[in-house]
């Protein structure tokens, strides 16, 4: 239709007028680092794979969890969350359940059978694990997918490490270890049994290995000198707990008493508990809140009857007798004697006080540094000596199943690359998505989900999973409650709020693109992305 | 610390898209439960290019309340605007922004003229193609008054929308009566014994839309798309005068930063200064609650407009008197639930 | 169908037989019967598929007509002097959008002092503004320019305001021959827009125009009412072959043909002016008259034509330019500008607010023409008594009240002595 003159337009003649010509900053999308990922031991894509449980891909979110962790199962029973403890959720109602999450995704795993994928062809390359606990499974896993030859050197009957042989049952019940495992071992991972590695250059050349990751841990109890009667019955925490492993149940009397304050001390009493003791004691020479264990597995144990006798050290043991000294703190907080006695009925003294590495594998080895009981690595994992890698608990480290993980996976990413004679270089870190980055308003008030726990009488009694994973539907619930830090979700909120209509969207699972021709730079876009994945920069002019 | 030993809820409430509730769509729900905005099929009633300023609340407030009357009509829309921002940051000529059928008269006639398009559209036997009035708040409240007056006593099949930003923006910011009492405006220098707009007795015409008995009338924010899209659809499903009352936020006018107008509108709305509401046929029916209640200071004080409230203690007073305002609302209508939630 | 009607009945009459879609009413005397008619007729279904609409002012109205009008509503709407002013806004919107609704102008003077009764000065105020202005003479005249307004605006996309002299034609009970339906619909066909709001076909209608194009669009509206000049002798000839009339077009003249004194003037006056020239003609006076029937477009060169062999022109109005003159005469000098030899303009000024012209004043002023014309402006029957004591008592006294009172009481007191 023709139309008079000036007085009159035609739609779509604005779009003449470049209103991008009055930006002096703009508008970009970004990807920062969620807190979770970040501070995740095993380096986890923690907010990757809780995007694809939201939408019930789990399989997705499975696979993409697996790509850094292949025991996700056993993770979401053990892990310590650190991730929780950083998550930026917990500054608006409480952090996210991410590990009753993981755990759910590892358990429909399992139920469904998922397995890996098979990796591409063969690198031609070998590579000796020392040692099938998580940290040498985590690098045998790694290394196997790209593409190398493992084999996994066990010293011990069965593979698992410290899952198996310090863990309980309780808290890690063992036909789910096994699932994770055998999973592994059918990417092609031999695993030798009973087989303990006395010369690791040796065994390297013997088997025409090119590299070797050693992942030992540490299964040596530490002891401390106490003056004892013949009879005293004093074992420690470590071999305890790997007995449970083997037919015979071990037989610790009516009272028992774990001397030590870290988590094998809590799993020891709460194991004597289950064996049939009537009173399991910890005996610490500080105080609760002094105490190296997990508070929520000290809550635990108290729920179940254990008793706590703080500020005491042992001084002596005799059959069925033994003989404690109060401490009190001094100033600094250390705990002093006070000279003042009592003595305790006592069947069994167990004895978690640490735990030593067996390095003997390493003797002679040329150009190692051994510090403080662990094999020093440098930041490539490396020991000393070329080629011979190492990780867990026998080397510097926080000493859990998480962290031994990261350590397998980083590993085999520097084993790797030194086999194609190249360095790898990790990317740099994307900027973190802290707290102050979202905006919060747009996320529905959602208390955490409550995980299920066994009656405290069952759990007294038996050796049932303590606490229960989380159903479908409270799963979904939890992984939707990730605020997704940092990483776009497609809220549409930026398509929506630009007052020029200058986002484009680009459809389901392609985000979003700027319009610059039109964009004015206004930044109501940024302030109002929830997840903070936009960032204004400036224009140069 | 989570209470861990209790056995899982089965009340507990699902929502399963509480990641975004409040956002403009969501991957994990259907078109139908996103927002009209976050359909890549959006009419865009009003597209790129337009000269407005940046992050000005006016322009989302249009396009949201188009697009959802564009949604609800199947297109069938002819929008009547009055003199003001809104009709000069879109159609200088020889550029217009505007996709729909539109029609520019005067200051104040936007409602006589929307009345005149319902009739045309009735008397040619084209019923489906709704007349929807727009105006600023100058343009409603004080210079259009009458003619908006007569349109609701008629009940004129017309929904009419007031873009408030509280103040004569398009002129250079002057006082209307819409502004807020102690605002700084051109006309209401901060200077002076009493520096900013006198605390009259204010002019709400919402409610005297209400007080008109016309079918339906509402107030809404860029804040709460969600809500400003249901009211739309709502008030084009209805026949019969219809009022809506759009809080938008002007960051040259309010002296905000560009990017804060969606922030402002939302603590506008959270401390109670602007209550969101809904009425029918001279009854308030239902107001929205405040989520996360604000103290009036908070949403003044990135306000350039109110910064002399700030620097002295007659200044202070006078916030308190707007907590009043704010208190006042609260109490009329019930912003705040019962149970202290949303 | 010849009636025996009131004016504003005869023109609600012909504005229905015109088909309107959308009419807003507003009361204002002296339009209201008009209106009023119309009502009535939609209430009956004697106007059928048509909106009427009661609005709360002038403004109003105009702004309806002008939503209808652009939504592709033929749209009618009446008023008169305060009622045109408070919508003066509007009229230039209308014009300005090229809107062609029609418009009745029951003709009024304008107050202070408020005064309901008959002049052009409301027409005058809004001459400028864009919109053609017909002038009737007679009440069939007024009924049947409507039908020429609509098409004429249909046409040229542009307002047509028909002036009807308030009380004299409106209120007025004559013989009125009322077309039949037919006959208008073959001579209106229904209204096709140059521009129209529509769904299927959207434009954005009333941008903002700056300096770089404004006067393109005025000199375009100003062009588009030189077209008017052919359109208009066209469709009143037009209107002759289907109705069998003389009504309308640009002017008539009556007796100019030899005539040395010629009289300009609008409206029903020119009913007396043409009694007086009779008598005058039959004392032997060479006096002919020109009625104007389009005021704008102005016909400047037909008005020329018909004045140029005389030698002098008196122009009578009803309206005042105040400061400057008669407005009317203003305009008639532009038709005689740069011609050489051209008669000379006098101009009166009379009518104003109602005041009956009579043939005895005519007579007086007319021959007084021939005899002694005049400068400037000559205010025909004004009463110079009471003109002179008020403007003494201002003189004497700073504080002297309203002039309208003062002269109120005077003339209380004049007619009081004269008992």
């Amino acid at each position: 239709m023709t139309h008079p003159f000036a007085i009159s337009l035609d739609v779509g003649t604005s779009l003449a007028n470049l209103t991008g010509s009055w930006r002096t900053s703009r508008p970009v999308y970004v990807d920062r680092l969620p807190p979770c990922n970040h501070v995740c031991p095993a380096g986890e894509n923690i907010q990757g794979w809780l995007y694809h449980a939201e939408s019930g891909d789990y399989e997705t979110a499975w696979r993409t969890l697996t790509t850094d962790n292949p025991l996700p199962a056993v993770m979401g029973r053990v892990c310590y969350h650190p991730c929780e403890n950083a998550c930026n959720r917990a500054q608006l109602d409480e952090a996210v359940g991410i590990n009753s999450v993981e755990r759910f995704l590892g358990d429909v795993a399992i139920r469904n059978g998922w397995r890996f994928a098979q990796p591409p062809s063969a690198t031609g390359k070998r590579v000796l694990v020392v040692g099938a606990g998580p940290s040498g499974l985590s690098a045998a896993y790694q290394l196997r997918r790209m593409g190398h030859a493992v084999e996994i050197h066990e010293a011990g009957p069965f593979a698992g490490g410290m899952m198996r042989f310090g863990i309980p049952k309780y808290r890690l019940p063992r036909d789910v270890l096994d699932a994770e495992i055998s999973r592994i071992v059918d990417l092609g991972v031999g695993i030798k049994l009973n087989s303990k590695v006395d010369r690791i250059v040796e065994s390297m050349q013997a088997g025409g290995f090119d590299a070797a990751f050693l992942a030992v841990g540490a299964h040596i109890g530490k002891r401390s000198y106490i003056p004892a009667g013949s009879a005293a019955k004093i074992l420690d925490a470590v071999s305890l707990l790997r007995s449970m492993e083997g037919e015979e149940q071990p037989l610790l009397g009516r009272r028992v008493v774990v001397y030590g304050g870290g988590n094998t001390a809590l799993d020891a009493a709460r194991t004597a508990k289950r064996l049939g003791a009537t009173e399991a004691i910890i005996v610490y020479r500080r105080t609760r809140d002094r105490m190296p264990a997990h508070d929520f597995e000290v809550e635990e144990a108290l729920q179940e009857g254990i008793m706590m006798k703080w500020l005491s050290t042992i001084k002596r043991m005799d059959e069925g007798v033994l003989t404690v000294e109060k401490m009190q703190l001094d100033s600094t907080g250390f705990p002093q004697p006070t000279g003042e006695f009592e003595t305790l009925e006592t069947d069994s003294l167990v004895l978690a006080l640490g735990q030593d590495v067996d390095l003997s594998l390493l003797d002679g080895v040329p150009g190692l540094e051994i510090k403080d009981g662990t094999v020093q690595v440098a930041a490539n994992m490396m020991t000393g000596y070329p080629g011979i890698f190492a990780g867990g608990d026998m080397v510097p480290s926080e000493r859990t199943v998480t962290v031994a993980i990261g350590h397998g996976k980083k590993a085999a990413r520097h084993i790797d690359a030194w086999l194609h004679g190249a360095a790898y270089a990790p990317s740099s870190a994307h900027e973190l998505a802290s707290f102050d980055k979202l905006n919060t308003w747009y996320y529905a008030d959602a208390p955490k989900t409550v995980r299920p726990m066994l009656e405290v009488a069952r759990r007294q009694s038996t050796f049932e999973e303590v606490q229960g994973g989380l159903d479908e539907t409270n799963a979904l619930y939890e992984a939707r409650r990730c605020l997704s830090c940092g990483n776009c979700f497609e809220c549409d909120n930026c398509y929506g709020v630009c007052p020029d209509n200058a986002v484009i969207k680009l459809g389901p699972g392609k985000r979003f693109q700027f319009n610059y021709d039109y964009c004015k730079g206004c930044g109501v876009c940024a302030q109002e992305c929830p997840c903070g994945a936009i960032r204004m920069v400036p224009e140069e002019i | 610390m989570n209470d861990r030993t209790t056995t899982l809820d089965a009340t507990q409430k699902l929502h399963f898209y509480q990641k975004g509730t409040f956002t403009v769509g969501n991957r994990l729900v259907s078109d139908q439960q996103r927002a009209v905005q976050a359909s890549i099929d959006r009419s865009n009633a009003l597209t790129c290019g337009h000269r407005a300023c940046q992050g000005c609340g006016e322009a989302l407030g249009a396009r949201y309340a188009m697009d959802a009357a564009m949604r609800a009509t199947g297109g069938n829309v002819i929008a009547v605007n009055a003199t003001g921002c809104l009709e000069v940051f879109t159609t200088p000529y020889p550029e217009t922004s505007w996709q729909t059928p539109w029609l520019h008269s005067l200051f104040g006639n936007a409602a006589a003229v929307a009345t005149g398009v319902a009739a045309a559209m009735r008397v040619k036997g084209r019923p489906e193609v709704r007349a929807i009035a727009q105006g600023g708040d100058g343009g409603t409240t004080d210079i259009g008054f009458g003619c908006l007056s007569g349109m609701f006593e008629r009940n004129d099949d017309v929904l009419y929308i007031c873009y408030d930003n509280e103040a004569y923006m398009n002129t250079g910011v002057q006082r209307s009566s819409a502004t807020p009492p102690a605002a700084r405006t051109a006309t209401t220098p901060a200077m002076g014994p009493e520096p900013g707009n006198v605390f009259g007795t204010g002019k709400s015409v919402p409610k005297i839309a209400v007080a008109h008995g016309i079918p339906y009338v509402a107030t809404a924010t860029v804040a709460d798309l969600h809500d400003l899209e249901r009211k739309v659809m709502k008030a084009m499903g209805i026949h019969g005068a219809r009022y809506l009352h759009i809080h938008v936020p002007c960051p040259l006018g309010w002296g905000s930063a560009s990017q804060d107008t969606i922030r402002l509108a939302r603590l506008a709305v959270e401390c109670g200064l602007f209550p969101v509401f809904e009425a029918e046929h001279g009854v308030v029916t239902g107001s929205r609650k405040i989520r996360r209640q604000v103290p009036v200071a908070e949403y003044l004080q990135p306000q350039r407009r109110f910064a002399h409230l700030f620097s002295s203690d007659a200044g202070k007073n006078r916030i308190a008197h707007l907590q009043a305002i704010a208190d006042r609302n609260i109490a009329e209508y019930h912003l705040l639930d019962a149970e202290g939630e949303a | 169908m010849l009636k025996q009607i009131e004016g504003s009945r005869a023109m609600a009459e012909a504005i229905g037989l015109c088909r309107p879609e959308v009419i807003c009413a507003y009361p204002i005397t002296p339009q209201t019967h008009i209106v009023e008619g119309l009502g009535e007729m939609v209430r009956t279904g004697e106007i059928s598929k048509c909106e009427f609409i009661n609005v709360e002012s002038e403004f109003a109205a105009l702004s309806v007509a002008i939503g209808a009008s652009a939504a592709g509503a033929r749209a009618y709407t009446a008023t008169a002097s305060q009622g045109l002013l408070y919508m003066a806004e509007a009229v230039y919107n209308a014009s300005g959008l090229g809107l062609p609704i029609v418009m009745t102008l029951g003709n009024r003077a304008i107050g202070a002092p408020i005064n309901i009764w008959n002049d052009h000065s409301d027409a005058m105020a809004v001459a400028d503004s864009g919109w053609m202005q017909l002038f009737a003479e007679t009440n069939q005249e007024a009924a049947d320019l409507h039908i020429q307004a609509f098409r004429l605006a249909e046409e040229l996309s542009m307002p047509v305001m028909v002036c009807v002299d308030g009380f004299i034609l409106t209120h007025a009970v004559e013989r009125v021959d009322i077309p039949e339906q037919a006959d208008v619909d073959a001579y209106l066909p229904p209204y096709e827009p140059v521009q129209v709001l529509d769904p299927q076909d959207p434009i954005s209608i009333g941008a903002m125009v700056g300096p770089e194009a404004f006067t393109e669009v005025r000199y375009l509206q100003h062009y588009k009412q030189t077209l008017a000049l052919r359109l208009i002798p066209e469709y009143a000839a037009a209107f002759k072959k289907q109705f069998g009339r003389d009504s309308g077009g640009l002017l008539r003249s009556y007796r100019c043909e030899d005539a040395e004194l010629i009289v300009v003037a609008m409206g029903s006056v020119n009913g007396t002016i043409k009694d007086t020239i009779d008598e005058m003609r039959a004392d032997g006076l060479s006096v002919g008259l020109v009625t104007l029937v389009s005021f704008r477009p102005f016909p400047t060169a037909a008005l020329r034509e018909k004045l140029v062999r005389a030698l002098n022109v008196v122009v009578i109005e009803k309206s005042l330019a105040v400061g400057m003159g008669g407005p009317l005469a203003n305009n008639v000098d532009l038709a005689l500008r740069n011609v050489a030899g051209a008669p000379q303009v006098h101009s009166v000024i009379a009518g104003l607010g109602g005041r009956p012209i009579t043939k005895t004043s005519l007579h007086r002023v007319l021959r007084g023409a021939f005899v002694q014309p005049w400068e400037g402006s000559h205010f025909l029957d004004l009463n110079e008594k009471i003109v002179a004591k008020e403007l003494h008592y201002v003189r004497k006294v700073r504080r002297s009240g309203p002039t309208a009172e003062n002269l109120l009481r005077r003339l209380g007191q004049a007619e009081k002595a004269a008992v």
